[in-house]
């Protein structure tokens, strides 16, 4: 691994030294092409990827060294078109019409490739270094769909490399082209799709009086002749070239074809597209999409459709919570012999105490519960919902429920932003990019924060497995969790529909806006490869995040735990204090303060609790659930209290790191302020009509 | 007929769209086009979602554009 860092270290500063070159690469294509697997591939990286449109939101950038060049390499979002109407389009369009770049890869899917070669007869008309990079080679091998090379390149007059970039497959064909490409002196522009006769004199005229150093006047003339204006900017003597333009469309006006111009030149793309797809590819197989179907007829069934939606949310978690169980066990029995041992260390080292205590009873404690409590079941839950994702069943559970979120007169895609809120809140605000119509965008990102993410299942967990199922004997007590942590998602998954609804009712009222949603082929997982990314990228990701957090908050904790006014620490005058508030909403001072201090990450809510009851008692065994559960028990905690810390858990205001997302993503503080407001309010509702309506059954 | 009264897995041929604004654009970039081959495929739990089969892709769309969308039997 080492050698392998220096060799190319050393490549990259031979690149460097020879003569400084480098070549700048765009990559463009439809969604859910592998444009993110082909980046990963080149550049060597770890972009997540997975089996849905709408993966790559934000541009990601990566180089890669050959033959001696630096290559410098970025990943646009994925696109249909390049006739911006949707935010993502735009980033794509405007990087490819004004950014200098030496390259531009248009990534297809061979499997479609007539849908895909639309994008490549556009990015065609505004550059001539493209190279077409036909993805998913092994797919369309297994659906005995066969394609010409040969001739393809003959009618689209770029290089075409066919490749397979999950199994590394044309990697290198990739690369010399690009080169080839790069090198490439010319400065003749292809025509690669002619319009109707009136168009394309139109065209000419204007083309003739543009004089540009930037781009392909035949492109600005198209551009300039769907008013397109700022494109005037890249013309020199905009105002003659304006005159020219509005004769012409004038005379387009008489013949009758100026009004649908754009539908003109979208067919006329679009019969192209056909025309070569016609003559290169050939189908063996007309029925390739019939397991496809099958599949289909299945997740989507009207009755057993959702209900396989639940039962494979429970059988996850119930796998995560069972197998979950002995390692967590194992870390914590590991943990606690290390803190013996340590104790002893410090002593002997004949460390300050009040030192040895903030570091032991404060840092190790918060440090080590986090770890073994919340690594177990990332560790499991990551890579199945991974799984799932590669496997393109996401998109089929927007499908699913696109009924409820039409009610709620919602986005379909809000599906998926929710179904990422499972792994981080943050993530999933920022995947509401997804999203085209601004009031349907801001609906998905100020309710993002109703599906819990993974800082939250451990709390849940936890509190499920002490109070509800850990008297029972596996495996019902793994069952019954599972079960109820299913029901706690659904929950959620409720709010979801209705605050949507409620906002598009009062402050986001509107009508439901157009949107497609393309459900992808499904594709085998690539088990080994999801594993072992899905533990580095995001369990690791994740786990990081908490443990940064968890210690400062150790101290803290320590700190206010120990340090007295009056006889009493702060932690119980502050406890105290919010006491009576949080008796009305069937909590206590402590567990409200843990949810407080734990807004920069919701992971140490449970060891804040454990560490704030700790100080006025002396168990000091936490390896059990049994002894953990006397603990709150003799801190005054019924069922009751259980069902509400869990309601408050799902329902109260997002972390730190999601609020900041949302301010970023929404640039309004008043939306980021009502992003907290709204859960917040309604989770102290829902807890106090349930304590209230509960209380007399203790 | 439109697009949504179209029977599943029949097979059936475009003719013209009279979807407005962006998702004109955006439903002509997906290959939906006069003369274009469709099939409606999948029908969601709700009913008021459908996917179609449409060069080589599953297109899902919801009524209210699949309504604007006219089209004839194939044959």
């Amino acid at each position: 691994m080492f050698s392998k860092i220096m060799e190319v270290n050393e490549e990259l500063n031979e690149a460097y030294l020879k003569e400084n070159k480098e070549c700048c690469i765009a990559l463009v294509g439809n969604p859910n092409v592998g444009k993110s697997t082909v980046f990963n591939a080149l550049t060597g990286m770890h972009q997540h990827t997975g089996n849905w449109p709408g993966k790559t939101v934000s541009l990601a950038s990566g180089n890669y060294v050959h033959n001696q060049m630096l290559h410098k390499m970025i990943d646009l979002p994925g696109t249909y078109s390049l006739w911006a109407h949707s935010s993502e389009e735009e980033v794509t369009r405007d990087y490819i019409c004004f950014e200098s770049m030496d390259v531009c890869v248009v990534v297809c899917d061979c499997t479609c490739l007539q849908r895909n070669l639309n994008l490549v007869l556009q990015t065609l008309e505004i550059s001539n270094h493209v190279v077409v990079c036909a993805n998913l080679l092994d797919e369309a091998e297994k659906k005995h769909i066969e394609i010409d090379t040969r001739k393809l390149q003959e009618e689209l007059g770029v290089e075409v490399v066919l490749m397979s970039a999950r199994s590394q497959i044309g990697l290198n064909e990739l690369k010399e082209a690009i080169l080839r490409c790069r090198e490439k002196q010319s400065d003749d522009y292809r025509i690669p799709v002619t319009y109707a006769p009136q168009i394309e004199t139109a065209l000419a005229h204007i083309c003739d009086c543009i004089q540009t150093s930037k781009g392909n006047p035949r492109f600005l003339a198209l551009k300039l002749l769907e008013q397109d204006d700022r494109f005037y900017q890249s013309v020199e003597d905009p105002q003659a070239v304006k005159k020219v333009v509005d004769e012409q469309r004038e005379k387009l006006k008489r013949a009758n074809l100026l009004e649908h111009l754009e539908d003109h030149i979208v067919s006329a793309l679009g019969m192209r597209a056909k025309q070569i797809a016609d003559t290169c590819i050939t189908y063996h197989n007309q029925s390739y999409y019939e397991k496809d179907r099958k599949i289909d007829a299945v997740v989507t069934h009207k009755v057993w459709g959702i209900l396989l939606m639940i039962a494979l949310l429970s059988i996850i978690f119930w796998i995560t919570i069972s197998g979950a169980n002995v390692p967590s066990a194992m870390l914590s029995e590991l943990f606690s012999i290390g803190k013996e041992h340590l104790n002893i260390f410090f002593l002997q080292a004949g460390m300050n105490e009040t030192v040895r205590s903030i570091l032991m009873d404060g840092v190790y404690q918060t440090l080590t519960w986090v770890v073994s409590v919340m690594l177990p079941p990332m560790a499991i839950f990551f890579p199945m919902f991974t799984i799932l994702e590669d496997f393109g069943y996401l998109p089929r559970i927007a499908f699913n429920l696109d009924g409820f979120f039409q009610k709620c007169k919602a986005c379909g895609k809000q599906a998926l932003t929710m179904s990422m809120g499972f792994g981080c809140n943050a993530v999933g605000v920022s995947g509401c990019r997804i999203i085209d119509s601004p009031r349907e965008r801001l609906i998905a990102i100020l309710t993002n924060n109703f599906v819990p993410c993974n800082g939250r299942f451990p709390t849940l967990i936890a509190i499920i497995t002490m109070f509800f199922s850990g008297m029972l004997v596996a495996p019902y007590n793994g069952i019954v969790s599972a079960l109820l942590l299913t029901a706690v998602i659904l929950l959620g998954v409720l709010l979801t529909f209705w605050v949507s609804r409620l906002l598009s009712m009062t402050i986001l009222k509107g009508m439901p806006s157009s949107f497609t949603l393309e459900l992808p082929p499904y594709r085998k997982p690539q088990f080994g490869k999801v594993i072992v990314r899905s533990i580095f990228d995001r369990t690791l990701f994740v786990l990081g995040r908490a443990v940064s957090v968890a210690i400062p908050a150790g101290v803290l904790i320590w700190v206010m735990a120990n340090v007295t006014l009056d006889d009493a620490t702060l932690l119980q005058i502050i406890a105290d204090f919010l006491d009576p508030f949080a008796k009305l909403f069937g909590m206590d001072g402590v567990i409200l303060f843990a949810f407080i201090l734990g807004f920069p990450a919701n992971e140490i809510v449970v060891p804040i609790m454990i560490m704030a009851y700790l100080s006025s008692s002396t168990l000091l065994e936490m390896n059990d659930l049994t002894a953990l559960k006397q603990l709150f028990v003799d801190h005054g905690w019924t069922w009751v209290t259980a069902i509400c810390t869990m309601l408050f858990s799902l329902i109260h205001f997002p972390c730190a790191t999601t609020l900041l997302t949302i301010k970023k993503e929404t640039g309004s503080y008043r939306w980021t302020a009502l992003a907290f407001l709204i859960p917040t309010m309604i989770g102290l509702i829902v807890c106090f009509i349930v304590s209230h309506v509960l209380a007399p059954f203790v | 007929m439109t697009l949504s009264e179209a029977k599943l897995h029949e097979q059936i041929v475009v003719m013209y769209l009279e979807n407005e604004g962006s998702i004109r654009r955006r439903l002509m970039d997906l290959g939906i086009l006069p003369d274009t081959v469709m099939e409606p495929v999948l029908a969601s739990p709700s009913g008021h979602m459908r996917s179609y089969f449409v060069k080589g892709t599953m297109i899902a769309l919801r009524e209210q554009e699949s309504d604007c969308i006219y089209v004839k039997k194939r044959g």
